[in-house]
């Protein structure tokens, strides 16, 4: 079924009682051309993209859980393409593109808003840094505009200007970025890949491999008996090592917590994202009108999937540090997720060292706004055998080779990205 | 989180600083450098770690942590576990 204001108008009129499931919840076949572990955002947009792009449709994405149950229904759903590097940039911006078109393509409401992302200065040096990072996102012809203090004044008046230790001197804004509904993206994914034929199996963990006398990947074992495949796509996020594990593979990857928040709901205040450029917080309001917020991972190994408090107290502090007002609304809910943090904060698409075997895996925090471009990339990868060009440097064997992207600057140090 | 320093006993995870996977031993040479320096078990489970208690003692400890639940169940000076 196509959606449309007319089958809207028509399912109102008939009490909504018309609706049909939009996957479909499949059984394991005995085998596939490539079998995608993992139903997050990248798994299934992967799969879509296989059969959209490259017209493979004998794949199944298999899910131990349910589908989005992992970071794509835990993230704070920012949207951006504000990188510097040259290995990056290029990727995000790609990404941004296809969010633009997503939901005609798709046919589905994937609520994609460009409410645009300021990252706030507070000294000069920061100043100069953003300056270059907002060139290196015109040269790739992404959107960026620095923004002096009373422009950013103008935005958000209700910014702590005058912090006797953060003064807010201006911003760098993209105003193309934005955030997207999460959960929709997954669903939106999950019924265009099952309508190309696509396999989406739930309750179905990957517990081992299949390999041949040459050690090569011939298939998973999966909770639910194994699934013989030509090829294997690993896309299972914080849970990559575990998985990679399995194949024999050890992952230049720790697995950290990072948490989200959101308050109660708001009349309308804040205007987009905003990111504080002192310490790590971040802020948008969601169309229910609470704010949702995050900050730093906890900072040590984990596979809790929920944060502990010195956290909650720093992300808070920064909040406040920033905006007072944030002081006076009550905290609703929060979470954490697992996610998969790479020495050098950049992600990995390429082929695993182990014959026919693919991953997609290391995306720190910031994997959301990848999700269509990822799965583009992972589906070229998938079925040419070659990278796709915006995707080239995302290799595994960068760490060895020392062709780093390391937008911090930062070193060895999964925590800190 | 509480961390059991041998030293000066349990404290509020707060007054530490992390350093990850302990298991990892400096080569003398080039060779097992990369490995070294990038590649990690990551093990759902118990992992031994290494906390340093900035705000304390200023000892290097050697945790053992389930990754899964934060549960301890040991916690010696790293300049004991090393020998
Ligand atoms: C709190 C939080 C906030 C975030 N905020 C942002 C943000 O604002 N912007 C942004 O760009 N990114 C953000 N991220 C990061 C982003 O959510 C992730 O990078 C991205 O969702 C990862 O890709 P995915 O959607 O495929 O992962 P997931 O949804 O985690 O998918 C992986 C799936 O693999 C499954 N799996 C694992 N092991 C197995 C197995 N053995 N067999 C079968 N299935 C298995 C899991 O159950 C899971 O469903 C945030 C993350 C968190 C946790
Ligand atoms: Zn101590």
């Amino acid at each position: 079924m196509r959606y449309s204001l007319f089958t809207l108008a028509r399912q109102a009129l008939s009490g909504h009682k018309g609706w049909r499931p939009a996957w479909r919840d499949a059984e394991p076949a005995e085998a596939y051309d490539i079998v995608i572990v993992g139903g997050g955002g990248h798994g299934l947009a992967t799969a879509h993209y296989l059969s959209r792009n490259h017209g493979i449709t004998r794949v199944a994405v298999v899910e131990k859980g349910w589908i989005g149950g992992g970071n794509a229904g835990r993230n704070t759903t920012i949207i951006r393409s504000n990188y510097g590097l040259p290995g990056n940039e290029a990727f995000y911006e790609w990404s941004m593109k296809l969010w633009e078109g997503l939901e005609q393509e798709l046919n589905y409401n994937t609520m994609v808003s460009q409410r645009g992302i300021v990252n706030l200065y507070h000294s000069d040096a920061q100043r100069d840094a953003y300056a270059r990072r907002g060139n290196a996102m015109i040269l790739h012809g992404a959107d960026a505009e620095m923004l002096d203090r009373d422009a950013v004044r103008r935005m958000a008046p209700f910014l702590d200007f005058d912090n006797a230790r953060f003064p807010i001197m201006g911003g760098l804004l993209q105003s193309r970025a934005g955030t997207a509904r999460h959960d929709a993206v997954v669903w939106g994914y999950a019924r265009a890949a099952s309508a190309h034929g696509v396999d989406i199996i739930q309750n179905c963990e990957v517990i081992g491999f299949l390999r041949d006398n040459s050690g090569a990947i011939t298939g998973v074992e999966t909770t639910r008996g194994p699934i013989r495949a030509g090829k294997v796509g690993l896309a299972v996020a914080g849970h990559s090592s575990r998985v990679a594990a399995l194949a024999d593979i050890r992952l230049p990857i720790e697995s950290h917590a990072l948490q989200a928040f959101v308050s109660e709901g708001l009349k309308p205040t804040i205007p987009g994202v905003i990111t504080f450029g002192a310490g790590h917080f971040y802020v948008s309001q969601s169309d229910k009108g609470g704010l949702v917020f995050g900050g730093d991972i906890d900072g040590y190994n984990s596979y809790a999937q929920r944060g502990n408090l010195p956290v909650v107290e720093d992300v808070c502090e920064g909040g406040m540090a920033l905006m007072p007002m944030i002081g006076r609304a009550r905290i609703l809910r929060s979470w954490g997720g697992i996610v998969d943090m790479t020495m050098d904060g950049s992600p990995i698409i390429d082929r695993a060292p182990v014959e026919g075997l693919y991953l997609n895996a290391g995306w720190c925090y910031g994997g959301f706004k990848a999700t269509p471009a990822s799965g583009w990339c992972f589906a070229h990868l998938l079925a040419t055998g070659k990278p796709h060009e915006t995707a080239a440097a995302f290799r595994l064997d960068r760490f060895a080779s020392g062709y780093l992207i390391d937008e911090k600057g930062a070193g060895a140090q999964p925590n800190l990205h | 989180m509480r961390i059991p320093c041998p030293y000066c006993g349990e404290r509020n995870s707060g007054e530490f600083v992390y350093r990850g996977d302990a298991a990892p031993m400096r080569p003398e040479g080039a060779e097992g450098l990369f490995d070294y320096v990038y590649l990690r078990e990551n093990p759902a489970g118990p992992l031994r770690e290494h906390w340093y208690h900035a705000q304390g003692c200023r000892n290097w400890i050697e945790v053992t942590r389930d990754t899964r639940n934060h549960v301890i169940s040991g916690a010696i000076l790293a300049r004991e576990a090393r020998r």
